[in-house]
């Protein structure tokens, strides 16, 4: 399957906003050849602004231009946006509502190379843990587009997880801010999954199909606020849910799903990076295959569920 | 406008509110950071920034930033002061579901332009907004950022500073309010922030260094900035912590403070005295 760059789908939006809005503008901390926010830069280089290797001004200076009614994309990496950044993100932007979007990019595993310095196993921990702010996970590029733009309508402070690696195209070209998406249907188990572990999640279910289990794919792409209901509905439809991250098990989307399946008797499981730090890697397959994040483990996850 | 005695009396009437906010009930408030703001706030609110209190969003407007937002009650004082709110709220603030919070907030205050108090992010706020008005054309308007000394501790001020620096935002006025203070003790025996004017002018700002009580010294700096091109000014103002109250004066123990029912009256006493002077002129 042809694969796409969530990370150019970024750019190319942020672009084509500008031209559509005036008082779209971004900021970057010198990583807009990774981000792509440089194709902003080329297209409107009096509304880009380069911050320098300094992400938490980078943000504070977000929060002034949209408190003074523009809309502010800002793009670093995601460990950077929600580490280093987290209390400019939280005292002002957040607790403010400000129109500061930030776009987290090479998030999770994806900067395979770098390790554990660069690598966001907790950026959706932290976030969703923020009021006010809205935190969205794409699957793919397409929705990534879609993300940024719904992003950009949205009156606040909306964060977007970006992977950097090029990703297989799922979603239908339909984006629905807070609303789990069904990618497959199959009524015996769900598989919840965002980011890049819903290619997995797609694989796990062929293979569950060839063993006869039907197999149902949901795209969480909104991790806040998150479709508590929608888990809670799906529940009632499958015999077991598993999902499927790229992230830390604890704060992503495991958790959230859990809290949601509280009072359900519908078992759950999950497939996410243990309580640990990641590390470097030749490619990023080796890696979420050390750290476990693959269709087969979705897969027996499920099995086990369902027996 | 007001005229230079007048910003006095507004001085002293800042202290007047900041006082009774804090009260003698128990409650506690920074008293000490807010009394050597006084001047700054007055000369600002009372003789330079471009606002309209009934309309806190006018498009002309200059821009103020308090960065050192733990002394939002004297930012109270002077917004009260200046019509944006009846002065009957200054007595509910940090109350539960107030209009004024413990710190700065942009939407339940109208007039606060952003959330400050997580010290050290005020300037690059400001920075922001400086932008917005070269993007926007607003070249006749002004962006004045109040910092503490104290939070000169914050890296990230100098990542402002430079970013202020890189950006020729000649729009942007840093004010720091050099009280010598932080909450703990003299900040040179603690973490020494100094010298200030060599290091601010090492970054490449305009610097002005003046007596921070003095309002024609501080009206002076406002001015000189206004016509400062090609970089950002920094005014390094001179202040005593607790200034006007003298049991408070250059006393760490009246950063954040509650007040005995005598010193509520002995300070409230002295603070009237000089109103009452100040008004016969």
């Amino acid at each position: 399957m042809e694969r796409h760059s969530q990370r150019v789908a970024y750019g190319e939006t942020i672009v084509e906003l500008g031209a559509e809005n005036p008082n779209v503008v971004a900021l970057e901390a010198d990583l807009g050849k990774s981000t792509m926010s440089t194709l902003f830069q080329q297209a409107y280089p009096e509304r880009y602004f380069e911050m320098g290797i300094a992400e938490a001004d980078m943000i504070s200076t977000a929060a002034g231009l949209a408190a003074s009614g523009k809309i502010a994309f800002c793009s670093t990496f995601a460990v950077f946006a929600a580490g280093r950044a987290y209390d400019q993100i939280r005292q002002t932007v957040a607790i403010g509502k400000l129109n500061v979007k930030i776009c987290g990019s090479s998030s999770g595993l994806s900067d395979f190379g770098d390790g554990s310095t660069h690598q966001a196993v907790e950026d959706v921990a932290i976030m969703t843990a923020i009021p006010n702010l809205t935190v969205f996970t794409p699957a793919d590029a397409d929705e990534v587009r879609l993300a940024v733009r719904a992003a950009a309508e949205i009156e606040g402070p909306v964060y977007i997880r970006v992977v950097r690696n090029d990703l297989p195209t799922y979603t239908k070209g339909e984006f629905k801010p807070g609303k789990l998406s069904i990618l497959r249907p199959g009524n015996d188990v769900a598989i919840i999954a965002h980011g890049v572990m819903v290619e997995a999640a797609m694989n796990a279910a062929d293979i569950l199909e060839a063993k006869g289990i039907s197999a149902c794919v949901v795209n969480a792409s909104t991790m806040k606020p998150f479709d508590s209901e929608g888990v809670q509905q799906l529940a009632q439809q499958v015999k077991a849910i598993v999902t499927a991250e790229d992230h830390s098990r604890i704060g992503g989307l495991a958790s959230h799903v859990a809290l949601a399946l509280r009072q359900s008797s519908t078992p759950m499981d999950y497939v996410a990076i243990d309580d640990r730090f990641g590390q470097s890697a030749h490619s990023a397959k080796e890696l979420m295959e050390y750290y476990g994040l693959t269709a087969e483990a979705i897969v027996d996850k499920a099995i086990a569920l369902l027996d | 406008m007001q005229n230079t005695s007048e910003i006095r009396l507004l001085a002293d009437k800042i202290r007047r509110d900041v006082i009774q906010m804090i009260g003698c009930e128990g409650q506690t408030g920074h008293l000490g950071g807010s009394c050597s703001s006084a001047e700054i706030l007055a000369t600002l609110y009372g003789g330079r920034l471009k606002f309209k209190p009934d309309d806190p969003k006018w498009e002309g407007r200059d821009k103020f930033l308090y960065s050192k937002g733990h002394a939002a009650i004297a930012q109270y004082a002077v917004m009260a002061e200046m019509g944006y709110f009846p002065k009957e709220k200054l007595w509910t603030v940090k109350q539960l579901g107030a209009m004024l919070q413990g710190h700065p907030d942009r939407l339940k205050t109208p007039g606060v332009e952003a959330g400050t108090g997580s010290l050290g992010q005020g300037l690059s706020i400001a920075v922001g907004m400086a932008l917005e008005m070269k993007l926007d054309k607003h070249y006749d308007n002004r962006v004045y950022c109040v910092m503490g000394d104290g939070e000169m501790a914050e890296g990230q001020i100098w990542e402002a500073a430079m970013a202020a620096v890189n950006f020729k935002l000649d729009n942007l006025v840093g004010i720091v309010d050099r009280n010598t203070l932080q909450a703990t003790g003299f900040i040179e025996e603690r973490f020494n922030t100094n010298p200030l004017s060599e290091k601010w002018k090492g970054f490449g700002w305009h610097v002005i260094e003046i007596d921070g009580h003095d309002v024609n010294a501080l009206l002076d700096a406002y001015e000189e900035a206004y016509h400062t091109p090609g970089k950002p000014t920094v005014i390094i103002a001179n202040t005593v912590k607790g200034k006007g109250v003298s049991f408070a004066e250059g006393k760490a123990a009246f950063h954040n403070c509650s007040l005995t029912k005598e010193q509520y009256d002995t300070a409230l006493a002295e603070v009237d005295a000089r109103i009452a002077e100040l008004s016969k002129n």
